[in-house]
């Protein structure tokens, strides 16, 4: 398959993972069986990672909070960040994380139940590990974009039914 | 006893005998239905890039309220110029070569008013955009009609188009991609249309508005930029439907100083300049908004593809068009007119379509349908097309 092709599909499965194989084929140009073989090759071959939805604000009946955590970090001679990070993904209370420029070097996306939950996550763990050197936690209060999509909805657009 | 004096008509008779658009009654129809989907719209489904939005209300902040000249803000004519230069291969001279209008249809009707004297004949390929055989009109000018066909995917062809040639004939009007077939010209259609226009000493005015939104080639091309060409065509265009820009309502004209001075005459008396807060959202979205522009063109394609099909499937042969957001089905296997398949499909279905012969009388037997509308409600769309023609069938 084309490399234009193959990036295509990346970049439109990255939009919208719910896209069949007949609506990539539409798109590209080539056959519903031609595009699901490609999404399996990608996928096999790990460009392609996982799929998820995002979710309206309250839809899942739990108090579920959000942390974003700036993380201090004591760089290692072999490894710089790398083993610290890894050690930090690894826990399941970790949605996401970056390494940054400017004035700290990891943001770490936490999630748990409640507030305490993360905060116990980040007092007990995250913070006890040995080169973590200071945190600063940002509960996040209210979502309005995640993932390119908006969460406020739009008014809808009134077209005329028939434009010449 | 009545008192009132009848008038006479005071309504000029070269207005009065126009007759109103073909889409019109049909529109009226429509507008007394609820949920109806439809493919009869003739503009982008997307709202204009956030970041032209954006620009619009920054210049009101900022107090742009005023009028700008009449040709148009300098800074945007700039904008234009460099931009038709980049992807036209056209250089026109800002100061006087390019001129900011109130939509293409503004800049048509200019060029139509400043090169018409009456009785020139003015010739234009159908079926096309509703509004050149009554511009020409009312400018007293002889509108020629010139057929295309399905044989031909609707490009003009350059024999016919000969053939249409009279002493009288003045300019000829070009819209490819094209409104309602999608159809495109090819190099060789445009390299013989241009030799006519040369032997004949004839205006070509070219409606580019669609010129973006093609999907098999890989760049945009005006008959404007062949040898002999540029000093002989004017060159229109606007954002309306590459930018989703349709109520922002600008549109520009480049061409010969003459021309565009002529209808820079026309513009100052009669519109004096086209909108400032449009015109700065017109001049971000050269700036900043292509990215989002080849988005849509992506999309639009993809769409394209899927519609084309579907009519394909359901037994209503469909050219696929190269440009444009319109497919021209053939219906005539159905034994419906035009009007009568778009007022059944829109009573039994609850899908509008436009009559094909909205477009010229060689659109009859021919329906377009607009995909300027969700993938979501095109499927569903071509599903009740679909039972609507298979229960015709029986």
């Amino acid at each position: 398959m084309k490399d234009e092709i193959t990036k295509g599909i990346l970049k439109a499965l990255a939009a919208n993972g719910k896209l069949s194989p007949d609506d990539l084929a539409l798109q590209f140009n080539i056959t519903a069986a031609e595009a699901a073989a490609e999404v399996a090759r990608l996928e096999r071959e790990h460009s392609i990672l996982g799929y998820h939805a995002v979710i309206q604000e309250g839809e899942l009946e739990n108090s579920e909070v959000k942390a974003i955590i700036e993380v201090h970090v004591r760089p290692e001679r072999d490894g710089g960040f790398d083993r610290i990070a890894r050690r930090l993904s690894k826990f399941p209370q970790v949605v996401s994380l970056y390494l940054m420029s400017g004035g700290y070097d990891l943001m770490v996306e936490v999630k748990g139940n409640n507030l305490n939950e993360v905060a116990m996550f980040v007092a007990s763990k995250l913070a006890t590990i040995d080169g973590v050197l200071g945190t600063g936690t940002h509960f996040l209060l209210k979502k309005y974009k995640e993932a390119g999509i908006l969460f406020q909805e739009e008014e809808k657009n009134e077209r005329l039914k028939i434009v010449p | 006893m009545n008192d009132s004096k009848s008038c006479r008509n005071f309504v000029a008779e070269h207005i009065d005998v126009l007759p109103k658009s073909g889409i019109r009654k049909f529109f009226d129809l429509v507008n007394t239905m609820d949920n109806v989907i439809s493919l009869g719209i003739g503009e982008p489904d997307f709202v204009s890039p956030w970041t032209i939005c954006e620009s619009a209300i920054y210049s009101l902040e900022r107090g742009r309220t005023s009028y700008t000249s009449n040709l148009g803000l300098l800074s945007l004519r700039k904008a234009i110029c460099s931009y038709v230069n980049k992807y036209f291969n056209l250089q026109y001279d800002p100061q006087k070569e390019c001129i900011v209008t109130v939509g293409v249809s503004e800049a048509f009707d200019l060029v139509i008013r400043a090169i018409t004297e009456p009785g020139d004949e003015i010739i234009y390929h159908e079926p096309c955009y509703v509004s050149y055989n009554a511009e020409i009109k009312m400018a007293h000018g002889v509108a020629v009609p010139v057929d295309t066909h399905e044989k031909n995917e609707f490009a003009l062809s350059p024999a016919d188009l000969e053939k249409a040639i009279t002493p009288r004939t003045k300019a000829i009007i070009l819209n490819f991609p094209c409104n309602p077939t999608g159809a495109l010209l090819t190099p060789e259609q445009s390299a013989a249309i241009a030799e006519i226009a040369v032997r004949h000493d004839l205006l070509v005015i070219a409606d580019q508005i669609y010129s973006e939104l093609h999907y098999d080639s890989d760049s945009m091309d005006s008959i404007a930029s062949l040898p002999g060409m540029k000093e002989r065509t004017i060159f229109l265009h606007g954002f309306s439907k590459a930018f989703a820009m349709t109520g922002f309502r600008i549109g520009y004209a480049c061409g010969p100083a003459q021309i565009i001075d002529a209808m820079m005459k026309i513009h100052q008396y009669s519109m004096l300049c086209a909108p400032i807060t449009a015109q700065y959202a017109a001049e971000e979205a050269l700036k900043n908004a292509i990215p989002d522009m080849q988005n849509m063109v992506e999309q639009y394609k993809a769409r394209r593809n899927l519609i084309v099909s579907r009519f394909n499937e359901i037994g209503l042969p469909c050219v696929n068009p190269h440009g444009a957001f319109y497919v021209f089905p053939n219906i005539q296997s159905t034994g419906l007119s035009s009007q009568d398949f778009a007022e059944e499909l829109l009573n039994r279905e609850c899908v509008a379509v436009v009559p094909g012969s909205a477009f010229g009388a060689c659109g009859e037997g021919y329906i377009r349908c607009s995909y300027a509308t969700s993938m979501d409600e095109i499927r569903l769309a071509m599903d009740k097309i679909e039972h609507f023609v298979k229960s015709l069938k029986q």
